[in-house]
């Protein structure tokens, strides 16, 4: 018993080392792997706080690029609504019970960072504002990321600029669908990987997201294709998708909830 | 005592505020950050206790990776770094380290700058490493580690000059 003291006490330094080496070693591994539970987020009271202080000022530097991404956006919508041929196929009781499967929130980032291999931003809406895990996240030009902690008031989004994030995303002008990752290299790029050989892609081609997961609507812009090749089997094409979005100047964010996820995910489990 | 406790907790979160707000920013060619915080525990004074600088370089790692989402890479980086401290100290000082009497202020340029240069390159390598955490990827972990030092360690040595106080 004694050795086994003296033991513990000759080598503390060492012993706490390795037990503080090896919790962040643990707080690592969770981090790479998808939607782990962890503690070390970004999403609670006091991150959140001084983030959302810091950016009460940093926006003002770019009042004039929001603002002129928000006209443009505006400028879309508005002829949406001049276009729209209003088709009236069925007739609603009342507007509170208005069968829209997707419902919007607006929020503002109040932290984005591009330049590591596994990039997560923090917004300004939490659980107060209803905002929960596996919402979709996008922004007037496209998608954005996925929220994955939530805290009070903040929630942390994974980015697409993230290596452990797959969106289902497809070509506009065919059906063939694939799977959107990133390699970590560009923030301007990601990559579309499992597109079917058989699939006609060409340089400069849209991509949208492809609306088979329960997160993001069908037909949301994600970029268009830069260059491709097919992988090493030969039979799928690995396709460089660049970004609509402009990942490093983002503010300015809609969150997306699916009120039929839960019933889409409930048939996935069984 | 009571002052040297206060100067730390001070370099402590104005470096911690620095590193959060200002040089996660900069994002230089796209992807090199410096990563100045690893001052704290380079500039930690030697004749304190080690358990109490390892727990201390834990706790600012686990802040900035707070900050940063980034799990336990900080944290891992600066506990190894500050277990390895005594060796790296040794190494660039000599027998200046046996004595137990070194001040940061007095000591010559070179063996300073190898003080850092040693700290840098090892916390940088072993927190990329962690970052991108896959082997085939080693060039990509080797090429953030050597710009991201070599910005780390102007950035220190300049901090170090503007913040000296001269020896009377």
């Amino acid at each position: 018993m004694q050795q086994i003291i003296n033991f513990i006490l000759r080598n503390k330094n060492f012993l706490l080392f390795f037990l503080l080496f090896g919790i962040s070693l643990l707080f690592t591994i969770q981090s790479h792997s998808y939607h782990k539970s962890k503690f070390i987020n970004s999403a609670n009271f006091l991150t959140g706080g001084v983030y959302n202080s810091i950016n009460n000022i940093s926006q003002y530097f770019s009042l004039k690029s929001q603002n002129k991404l928000l006209a443009e956006e505006n400028k879309t919508l508005r002829l949406l609504l001049q276009n729209a041929n209003v088709q009236v196929d069925s007739v609603f009781i009342d507007t509170i019970s208005f069968k829209t499967p997707y419902r919007f929130y607006t929020a503002n980032i109040i932290k984005n960072t591009y330049s590591l291999t596994d990039n997560y931003l923090t917004i300004n809406k939490g659980t107060i504002d209803s905002v929960k895990q596996d919402f979709g996240v996008i922004s007037s030009k496209g998608i954005i990321g996925i929220v994955d902690k939530t805290g009070g008031g903040f929630s942390t989004v994974i980015s697409i600029l993230n290596t452990t994030s797959k969106i289902s995303a497809q070509l506009k002008k065919s059906n063939h669908f694939g799977t959107l990752t990133w390699n970590g290299k560009s923030p301007e790029i990601t990559q579309l990987i499992d597109i079917p050989k058989i699939a006609p892609v060409a340089k400069g081609d849209t991509i949208i997201t492809s609306g088979r997961s329960s997160i993001f609507p069908k037909g949301i812009p994600v970029g268009i294709i830069d260059s491709f090749e097919l992988d090493q089997a030969e039979n799928y094409y690995e396709i460089n998708v660049k970004l609509f979005n402009d990942m490093t100047n983002i503010e300015h964010v809609y969150i997306i909830e699916n009120i039929n996820s839960g019933e889409i995910n409930s048939l996935f489990d069984e | 005592m009571n002052s040297i406790f206060s100067i730390h907790t001070i370099r402590f979160i104005s470096l911690v505020m620095l590193q959060v707000i200002i040089l996660n920013h900069i994002n230089f060619l796209g992807y090199i950050n410096p990563y100045i915080y690893i001052l704290f525990i380079a500039l930690f004074p030697i004749s304190t206790n080690r358990i109490v600088l390892i727990l201390l370089s834990f706790l600012i790692g686990i802040t900035i990776d707070l900050f940063l989402d980034s799990g336990g890479i900080h944290a891992g980086a600066s506990v190894l770094i500050a277990y390895a401290r005594p060796v790296i100290l040794k190494a660039s000082f000599g027998a200046i380290y046996e004595h137990q009497s070194i001040k940061f202020n007095t000591v010559d340029f070179g063996s300073k700058l190898t003080y850092f240069t040693l700290l840098t390159i090892t916390h940088h390598l072993v927190l990329f490493s962690l970052e991108i955490f896959s082997i085939s990827k080693i060039l990509l972990v080797l090429r953030k580690t050597l710009f991201s030092s070599i910005f780390t360690i102007l950035l220190s040595i300049i901090v170090t000059i503007i913040f000296s106080r001269k020896s009377k």
